[in-house]
């Protein structure tokens, strides 16, 4: 897994997610969807933008809180489907 | 009976859960009308306490207006209780399409239809307007029945930042290949208290051939100089398509809703919104009070002039006080707290101090933005306001947070 994807990734969660002035870091292990970062609700897009630039459908009862809760763990969900 | 150990334990441990994450919620009996002075019995068998109300969604002070009640008598007597039907079967009083125009007209729109509540409206409408090919643009903090309504609709969802019309925009232009489009937002988001920037919204929308949808729940009968909502207050009456609203707070606070808008609209939600369709009609006696209350706040804008007074009053008071209020212009004025448990503890000392408001954490609020949100009322004096500031202050200056700002109460306490 390159660190171009995860930064890829990383880059989105900041740019859709958090406000210009934010301070808040993200990185790998950041918890995105536990920490309030991205809310169920806002999950959808981070779930449309995935399938989009991997060219991959994600089964809705794959896409779970737990599944986008950190880039670590959307990356081993991406394996599941794509051969990145 | 067939309710097994399995699923009796399994009920337990959810219900456990919910208490563990703090989040499990309790009723309190009010032993009075709905008003700015209440009755309550609190906890459960307690001694019943004289408590000014600041939680509640009363903006205009209608729900116990005695003109309001008078109707609602005449209503049950005239038209009965109940109608033992939907709307398109036999449940459609005269006094329901009366309502009906008088929203309409009140609103500006070219049709209205009533709804069993707000909740079920906004259930009800995206599903009947758009399908696969469309796609729904809404706000990220649009009320949790606007997002149970978007999941009931197969168009494509998108959202964007709070208010941030940039990034509106981006969500325009990458959904121009879409055939329908419509952006959705509250009028006044009900737990921050801010107000759509709609005259924004409806530009964007021009300029990028999209539908507006605005739910006005918390904005209804007071927003605007005549209270006809966010559309009247940003200028845009005639730009937006579809507004969904309640008359469970401002118009009498009873029950029901309503989808008013877009002839086309309307008239396809009474052919196919499915909550509208298959609930039972809304009972005549709420029918008939909520034309009392549409024509009260038609002939005056005093209520909605006196809410407006008594907000800019506490707003002002208790920023001079040296609390951190979210800024904005909406009777709901929220108290930064940032940590839940202080948020709590707040809430429970304004109540031994006779004033009634409830702490919000997350997850109904985001993480590190807990807070009580106080809401004010046509219906509270000078002096109910008073007493409130100063029980703020009190119980501010105990927790050493009077003019501290974020960072400071978070130092003290945690996020």
């Amino acid at each position: 897994m390159s660190e171009e994807i995860k930064k890829l990734i990383i880059d989105y969660v900041k740019k859709e997610y958090l406000e210009e002035d934010s301070t808040t870091e993200v990185n790998e292990n950041t918890k995105l969807i536990s920490s309030g970062i991205v809310d169920s609700f806002s999950m959808v897009s981070l779930k449309m933008f995935l399938e989009k630039k991997f060219l991959v459908k994600i089964p809705d009862d794959k896409a779970t809180p737990e599944a986008f809760d950190s880039v670590n763990n959307i990356i081993v969900l991406l394996k599941e489907f794509t051969k990145i | 009976m067939a309710y097994s150990e399995k699923a009796k334990s399994f009920y337990e441990d959810e219900l456990n859960g919910i208490r563990k994450a703090g989040i499990f919620k309790e009723e309190r009996y009010i032993k009075s009308q709905q008003a700015a002075k209440i009755k309550v019995e609190y906890p459960a068998g307690a001694p019943s306490k004289d408590v000014l109300n600041f939680c509640a969604n009363n903006y205009l002070g209608l729900s116990s207006h005695p003109d309001v009640i008078a109707a609602a008598h005449k209503g049950l007597d005239e038209r009965g209780y109940g109608l033992s039907s939907v709307r398109f079967i036999c449940g459609t009083q005269d006094i329901h399409r009366e309502l009906e125009t008088k929203l309409s007209e009140f609103l500006g729109m070219e049709d209205t239809l009533l709804f069993p509540s707000c909740m079920e409206a906004n259930a009800g409408l995206f599903d009947v307007m758009l399908d696969k090919d469309d796609a729904m643009i809404a706000d990220r903090l649009v009320h949790a029945s606007i997002v149970d309504g978007m999941r009931l609709c197969k168009a494509q969802l998108y959202n964007y930042k709070h208010s941030d019309m940039a990034h509106l925009e981006e969500k325009l232009q990458e959904t121009q290949h879409c055939r329908l489009r419509l952006i959705i937002t509250d009028g006044v988001f009900s737990m921050d208290g801010d107000i759509v920037k709609l005259d924004k919204i409806c530009e964007l929308a021009v300029k990028y051939d999209a539908m507006v949808m605005v739910d006005d729940s918390h904005a209804t009968g007071f927003i605007g100089k005549h209270g006809r909502g966010t559309h009247e207050h940003c200028g845009v009456m005639d730009k937006v398509d579809v507004i969904t609203t309640t008359l469970g707070k401002a118009l009498g606070g009873a029950a029901g809703g309503c989808v008013s808008g877009k002839k086309e609209i309307v008239e396809m939600c009474r052919q196919r919104a499915r909550p509208y369709l298959f609930s039972n009609t809304v009972p005549p006696v709420v029918v008939a009070a909520a034309i009392k209350v549409i024509d009260i706040i038609s002939k005056s804008t005093d209520r909605r002039d006196k809410l407006e007074a008594n907000t800019t009053y506490f707003r002002e008071k208790m920023i001079q006080a040296g609390l951190d209020i979210k800024k904005g212009d909406s009777p709901i004025v929220p108290v930064m707290l940032y940590n839940a448990k202080l948020a709590q503890d707040v809430a429970r000392d304004l109540y031994d101090e006779g004033i009634y408001v409830v702490g919000f954490f997350f997850p109904v609020v985001p993480q590190g933005q807990a807070r009580i949100r106080t809401q004010i009322s046509a219906d509270h004096e000078r002096e109910h306001l008073d007493k409130a500031i100063a029980a703020f202050t009190k119980i501010g200056e105990k927790y050493k947070i009077l003019g501290k700002k974020k960072d400071e109460i978070i130092a003290m306490y945690g996020m």
